[in-house]
């Protein structure tokens, strides 16, 4: 079977962000990118499949800029067969992204696409949403666990819900989005990063798809949450209670 | 700047595609695996031996061979490579040094097909390990001074000798053990269990905690011929191994500086003394600047360093700079950190003193600060003052 798993090139979670002086983004100079977390929890699965269900291929795709190679050679370091870099320098919203993956859909035709549930930078989580209501296909996001039925028809995907776990049994082919239990990624091995300079990783200019990738949405205003202050003590359960009521009205 | 980082010159741009992955993924592994183990592998003298298992896995052991199950890594990719494990600690720095630049690099440079065959797969993979014998009690920094004799029996060799300070020592499937015939210096594979062979690990120690430290015995050791290895002749030998393990040093002990500097500085923007942090007070600043600037040079000494190794040219004086500058450094980095931490800086609740111990090691093995002094007082007088 062949498996499209999404990879989004993100700022490292462990970058302290700073805004531009317009405040409607962020600076990019000295900013560490990587794989959106989600996105690298997604290759993994895929690579999991693989290693069980031999004849498996697994090729990657990522839109923007042509920066993005590095993540999508990281996936191919971890042991993704190949890659589809759609190139553009614009803003991709959800629904652009969507698209271009349904476009991709139709030449590539997968069995399964796996993705993030949400990238780490703009927290869309809809996407993958999109991308099953486009196509047609059924969803099961926020996944924990996927099992793949042994005649590749179906899987089994176990959700994280409110208060516990949901399992849906899916026909393929399929849309599943990773939540962070669903396993552990890999490390890229150093002899997996020399084999996958020469896997390919193929670039199609964002305009030759013929996707509407117009925005819908433009970003006001950005702001980086209020400094935290140093908590009080207060003297007495009593004071607390008042506190709680009349200044932080919680009660 | 990112946090976990240094890199105030923009040196990440110098690197190419995969030198930046290879980067990331070994400082995510010793994020990961190694850094909750450590420290207690330093405090109770233990080898973390599960982890070796992981980084064979990972494929650092011989990363910059070519060949025989070998990842084929540029050198600065290596040498990123070795940052990235001294930033968890020395000792598994030196582990990949003397499995991969000592060990495996004396075979893959001197050995018969029929050894490289043998032993480099095995050893890139983890499933034996490699030692390597020079040094003796007597004689360091003076290896041509060497008392370890190897005589020629019919179709064997007789070694008889002792070898000190052997990183890995009693741990070694196969030890790499220098010695003399005649006056010419001869490399041989000795394997272990080989009848008269025995290791003993130096204990005490207040450096390299998490590492083996071994005394090397060899009592009329019989090995066959076919474990000479053949290409080498005299003291190039065994210096050529040192100058692979050299060069690795001067990238990894950046790796120990940038985990002390980084201790600190959020030391001192946390910690608060007369009301305000005492990172925003002069002497703690003058420090810090200093680390970030000696960082920062040592960076582009090693980056240079590793451009000239992979086109062929890099001479071992400069091999000689780069470890005497950057080592130095990186234990002056640390005692600084040390001090900023105050009472806190001896405890190890922070990794500060454990690496700043792990470097009193560095800067005196694969030849001291002032061995490489010396080197390049005479590569740059032409006048020698080692003798």
């Amino acid at each position: 079977m062949k498996i499209l798993v999404c990879v989004k090139r993100v700022p490292d979670p462990e970058t302290v962000i700073k805004l531009t002086p317009e405040g409607a983004s962020i600076v990019t100079d000295n900013v560490k990118w990587v794989i959106n977390p989600f996105d690298e929890i997604a290759i993994e699965e895929a690579l999991r499949i693989k290693e069980k269900a031999a004849g498996t291929e697994v090729v990657l795709l990522s839109i923007g800029q042509k920066t993005a190679q590095e993540q999508l050679r990281t996936g191919l370091a971890m042991g993704a067969d190949r890659a589809i870099l759609v190139l553009t320098d614009q803003v991709v919203e959800p629904l652009a992204v969507a698209r271009v993956i349904e476009k991709l859909v139709g030449t590539e035709k997968p069995e399964l696409i796996l993705m993030g549930k949400q990238a780490i930078d703009d927290d869309s989580n809809c996407a993958g949403q999109m991308v099953a209501e486009l196509l047609g296909w059924p969803q099961a996001t926020f996944a924990s666990k996927v099992v793949l039925g042994g005649d590749q028809k179906g899987a089994q995907v176990t959700r994280e819900v409110d208060g516990g776990l949901e399992t849906l049994a899916i026909p393929l082919p399929a849309v599943v989005t990773a939540d962070l239990r669903l396993n552990e990624p890999r490390y890229a091995s150093l002899p997996g990063i020399m084999k996958a300079r020469k896997k390919e990783l193929k670039e199609i200019p964002l305009a030759e798809l013929g996707v509407d990738v117009a925005p819908r949405t433009r970003i006001v205003k950005l702001e980086t949450p209020p400094k935290r202050t140093g908590g009080r003590k207060v003297g007495s359960v009593q004071e607390l209670v008042q506190v709680l009521h009349d200044e932080a009205k919680v009660i | 700047m990112n946090a976990g980082q240094v890199d105030y010159y923009a040196i990440d741009e110098l690197l190419s595609e995969d030198e930046r992955i290879t980067q990331a993924s070994v400082r995510s592994f010793i994020e990961r695996e190694a850094l909750p183990v450590i420290e207690g592998c330093h405090a109770r003298e233990e080898f973390p031996r599960d982890l070796i298992r992981r980084m064979a896995a990972l494929g650092v052991f011989g990363a910059n061979l070519q060949g025989y199950g070998c990842a084929g890594l540029s050198n600065v990719a290596y040498g990123l490579m070795m940052m990235e494990l001294e930033a968890g600690d020395s000792g598994l720095r030196s582990m990949g040094s003397v499995q991969g630049s000592l060990a495996m690099y004396a075979i893959w440079r001197w050995g018969s097909e029929e050894q490289k065959r043998r032993w480099l797969p095995e050893m890139a993979a983890g499933r034996a390990i490699g030692c390597f014998g020079l040094t003796e009690p007597d004689h360091g920094s003076d290896p041509g001074g060497m008392e370890t004799r190897a005589r020629r029996d019919g179709a064997a060799w007789i070694l008889n000798g002792t070898k000190r300070w052997i990183t890995n020592g009693s741990i070694a499937d196969v030890s790499v053990v220098w010695a003399k015939d005649g006056e010419t210096i001869r490399g041989f594979l000795v394997e272990r269990g080989t009848p008269g062979f025995s290791a003993h690990d130096i204990k005490g120690k207040f450096s390299l905690r998490a590492s083996i430290t071994s005394e090397l015995v060899l009592e009329d050791v019989r090995v066959p011929a076919a474990n000479l290895l053949p290409g080498a002749e005299g003291l190039g030998g065994p210096f050529s191994c040192l100058n692979q393990a050299r060069y690795g040093i001067a990238w990894g002990a950046l790796g120990a500086a940038r985990t002390c500097y980084l201790t600190a500085l959020r030391y001192a923007q946390d910690r608060r003394q007369f009301d305000r942090p005492i990172a925003g007070y002069q002497l703690v600043q003058q420090k810090l600047v200093h680390m970030v600037t000696e960082i920062t040079k040592g960076q582009l000494l090693a980056w240079r360093l590793g451009r000239l190794k992979d086109a062929n040219t890099m001479r071992p004086e400069q091999v000689s700079l780069a470890k005497r500058a950057n080592v130095a450094a990186a234990l002056d980095i640390a005692r600084l950190a040390r001090d900023i931490l105050g009472a806190n800086g001896i405890v190890n609740e922070y990794p500060v003193i454990r690496h700043m111990m792990n470097l009193e090691t560095v800067i005196t093995y694969e030849g001291t600060h002032d061995m490489h002094t010396l080197i390049l007082g005479r590569d740059i007088t032409g006048l020698d003052a080692i003798r």
